[in-house]
């Protein structure tokens, strides 16, 4: 990155731009969230092949501010591979009865888009925790 | 660089790379390669996160998960539950002392939740030896903003209002030094960090040379830009091989990008550095001492005025400031005097950062907003005082600081009131004592330590803290007399008063403070020779309580000096002649026959 080439303000400046969007993680902070779920049941459902779709389409789509965790089963394993998009400050959207192709369409609809994807939805909001 | 789903930051300061932080990562890298996880999870070496205490240490994020006194037979678990399947594992997470659930996130931890990163912002967030990573979290943009908007005179200026002062010791106002040597007209000129720290304990400037190198230098071109000078150097002491090896390497990197070099981003104006390793001498910390150092000559200081400013490095102006005011310059130019001057007291702005050690549950490094109570690092951030034990005083500012007792612990931490305590600033150190720790045998402890590094140039200094020591000593071993205390005091003030340079001017505080507040521990060793700590061997011995031995011969076998007598079934007996008061036998003694003796009647016997 930092060539042998000798840096100018406009060259330090964009540096900063394209490892700051990379370094966003390390703050744990992101415009969206997206867990996949990876519970026994996920993995033996493909969660996997999700979870590689989502990054690729990531790195393709060259954004940053999409911060990817993993979580274990979120009790419905017949609805398995399951995802979870959240958004600051709107309530998590949980998709299910995933496959790469499906994820490819919320991906862009929702993630890029922000509209949720309707007819894939499996519920909005979360349980009440005691 | 690309995209990762998760970053493993391992912690690689000195104190967790000893303790094996460096194998962890290894063995992280390698399980994640066996699951085929590389593409997506990165494994990051940062800086120091100054929970010493808890290393190695390694956090995942963007969950903001801390894991603790990992070992490498935690790692497949770990990678398998937290990376694959997304279940933080809470038996390798932190838990607070007498409680029993963990606390997941860093955030929540009380040792880093009262803290305010300043100068250790980056720590535990870059990889220290990545310029970029620098960059990417607004490093070098103080620089292009000194270089393009501002004149030598309005960032001299910008330092001045900012109130920033020294951080190696005698907190003397930093835009104030460099105003000085900006005003001389004699070129060239120099600029020195000095990162030869020397105090027991303290590890700060170590901590910021390995987490944020870079830091350092921009804070370091900024201030030749601002005084004008093409030179400089940074003194880092031999001891510390990583800050050595990551400062290399970050000057390797600004070199190739050309923020070191002629012509600086384009601006004309030009700077280079050098890295002088330090033979390891206290004295050396001493501003005129280093200058001769770094010149090539044995470290020992000079009589001031004239300061460095005006006759330093090679007799030309010369601006020496400590790494951690180094660091500090980028963050007050980046975001303006305004914002740094509301940090902290009325005369003591910013932060500092502490190395919290001794006898508290939390060790480590932290950076605390100036005017914060010792109570607050002590109780807060430290978290108390280890085993259930009482405080019984901090020791601040390194062996020419003093020692501080319960009463003062809601003293704010500032450079005025320290000293009027009888403390100092210094360069941060802080040393918690329990009530097992013997305020004599403290100040007998500095005193060596003194009488070891003072350079020998002052007759007061030298001899001094040798005759201070040898009172000291011979009060530790119940050969005290009432005259010693009057004869300390008077020793103290004159060392301090006639000796050249601060170790000198300093070397009395150790007996000063504890006589000021622990006198009465010094009468106890003088009038009753007795140690209320039990700390001095000469004034406490072991005996075998005859009525509750059981000749089970458990503390002869522990004896490691031999010097226990006694057949089996039959009451033994220790040869006090020969005994080295260890309090071994005590331990293995599992009748509690074995009594430790501190009173005056040792003497008689």
């Amino acid at each position: 990155m930092a060539g042998k080439q000798k840096l100018t303000i406009q060259d330090l400046a964009k540096i900063r731009e394209k490892t700051k969007s990379l370094m966003t993680i390390r703050e744990g902070e992101g415009r969206a969230r997206v867990t996949v779920h990876m519970g026994t049941c996920g993995i033996a459902a493909g969660a996997r092949d999700i979870m590689d779709a989502l990054l690729e389409e990531i790195s393709k789509a060259n954004i940053q501010d999409v911060i990817v965790t993993t979580s274990g089963c979120a009790g419905l394993c017949g609805a398995e591979p399951m995802m979870t998009i959240e958004f600051k400050n709107q309530p998590p959207v949980k998709y299910g009865h995933l496959t790469p192709e499906k994820l490819r369409k919320i991906f862009v609809q929702h993630i890029l888009g922000g509209q949720m994807a309707t007819d894939l939805v499996l519920a909005v909001g979360s349980e009440t925790v005691y | 660089m690309k995209h990762y789903r998760a970053h493993l930051l391992v912690c690689a300061g000195t104190g967790c790379v000893s303790c094996g932080s460096f194998k962890i990562k290894e063995a992280l890298e390698e399980e994640i390669k066996k699951r085929n996880l590389q593409d997506e999870v990165q494994v990051v070496a940062t800086g120091c996160n100054g929970f010493c205490e808890r290393g190695p240490i390694v956090m995942v994020q963007p969950d903001g998960i801390f894991y603790q006194l990992l070992t490498v037979d935690d790692v497949p678990h770990l990678v398998e539950e937290h990376l694959i399947k997304g279940r933080p594992v809470p038996k390798l997470m932190y838990v607070p002392p007498a409680e029993k659930q963990p606390v997941p996130k860093m955030k929540d931890i009380e040792f880093f939740k009262h803290q305010r990163l300043i100068v250790l912002r980056n720590r535990g967030r870059i990889d220290p030896e990545k310029i970029e990573e620098y960059i990417a979290f607004d490093g070098y943009e103080a620089l292009a903003k000194a270089l393009t908007e501002m004149t030598p005179q309005t960032i001299i200026d910008e330092i001045l209002a900012s109130g920033l002062r020294g951080r190696g010791g005698a907190g003397f106002p930093t835009g104030k030094k460099w105003a000085a040597c900006a005003r001389e007209k004699r070129t060239p000129k120099y600029l020195i960090c000095n990162g030869d720290e020397g105090d027991p304990g303290a590890f700060m400037d170590r901590s910021v040379l390995e987490a944020d190198p870079h830091a350092v230098l921009e804070g370091m071109i900024i201030g030749a830009r601002a005084i004008g000078a093409a030179k400089g150097y940074i003194y880092i002491r031999h001891e510390y091989p990583l800050a050595l090896k990551r400062m290399e390497i970050a000057i390797g990197q600004a070199r190739e990008s050309g923020l070191l070099g002629e012509d600086i981003l384009g601006s004309g104006f030009g700077f280079d550095l050098e890295v002088v390793e330090g033979a390891g001498a206290f004295v050396s910390g001493e501003e005129s001492a280093l200058i001769a150092s770094v010149e090539g000559r044995i470290a020992m200081p000079r009589q001031r005025p004239p300061y460095p400013a005006q006759r330093g490095l090679w007799g030309r102006p010369t601006v020496i400031n400590n790494v951690e005011t180094w660091a500090t310059v980028p963050n007050i130019i980046r975001r303006g005097a305004a914002w740094f001057s509301g940090l902290g007291t009325e005369t003591s702005k910013g932060t500092k950062i502490f190395a919290l050690v001794g006898k508290i549950a939390n060790t480590g490094l932290v950076e605390v907003p100036m005017g914060i109570t010792l109570r607050e690092i002590v109780y807060g951030i430290g978290g108390g005082i280890p085993d259930k034990r009482d405080f019984k005083a901090v020791q601040i500012g390194g062996p020419s600081g003093g020692c501080l007792p319960a009463k003062m612990l809601d003293l704010p931490v500032d450079y005025e009131s320290l000293t009027s305590a009888g403390a100092m600033m210094g360069s941060g150190g802080m040393i918690v004592m329990d009530d097992k720790t013997c305020m004599v045998d403290v100040a007998k402890y500095f005193l060596n330590f003194l009488q070891d590094e003072s350079c020998g140039k002052c007759v007061s200094c030298r001899e001094g803290t040798q005759r201070m020591y040898e009172i000291v000593k011979g009060i530790t071993e119940g050969k005290g007399q009432e005259s010693d205390l009057a004869l300390l005091e008077e020793l103290a003030r004159i060392t301090k008063d006639a000796s050249m340079c601060g170790l000198g001017q300093t070397a009395g505080n150790p007996v000063l403070t504890t006589l000021r507040y622990f006198r009465h521990e010094y009468e106890a060793h003088i009038l009753d020779k007795r140690c209320p700590a039990g700390v001095c061997k000469s004034l406490i011995r072991y005996v075998v309580l005859a009525e509750k031995c059981t000749g089970c011969q458990s503390c002869k076998k522990a004896c490691p000096n031999d010097c226990i007598k006694g057949t089996l079934k039959d009451i033994h007996l220790i040869d006090q002649s020969h005994c080295i008061k260890c309090g071994a036998c005590k331990e293995a003694c599992k009748f509690e026959a074995i009594e430790e003796q501190r009173d005056e009647a040792i003497q008689i016997i």
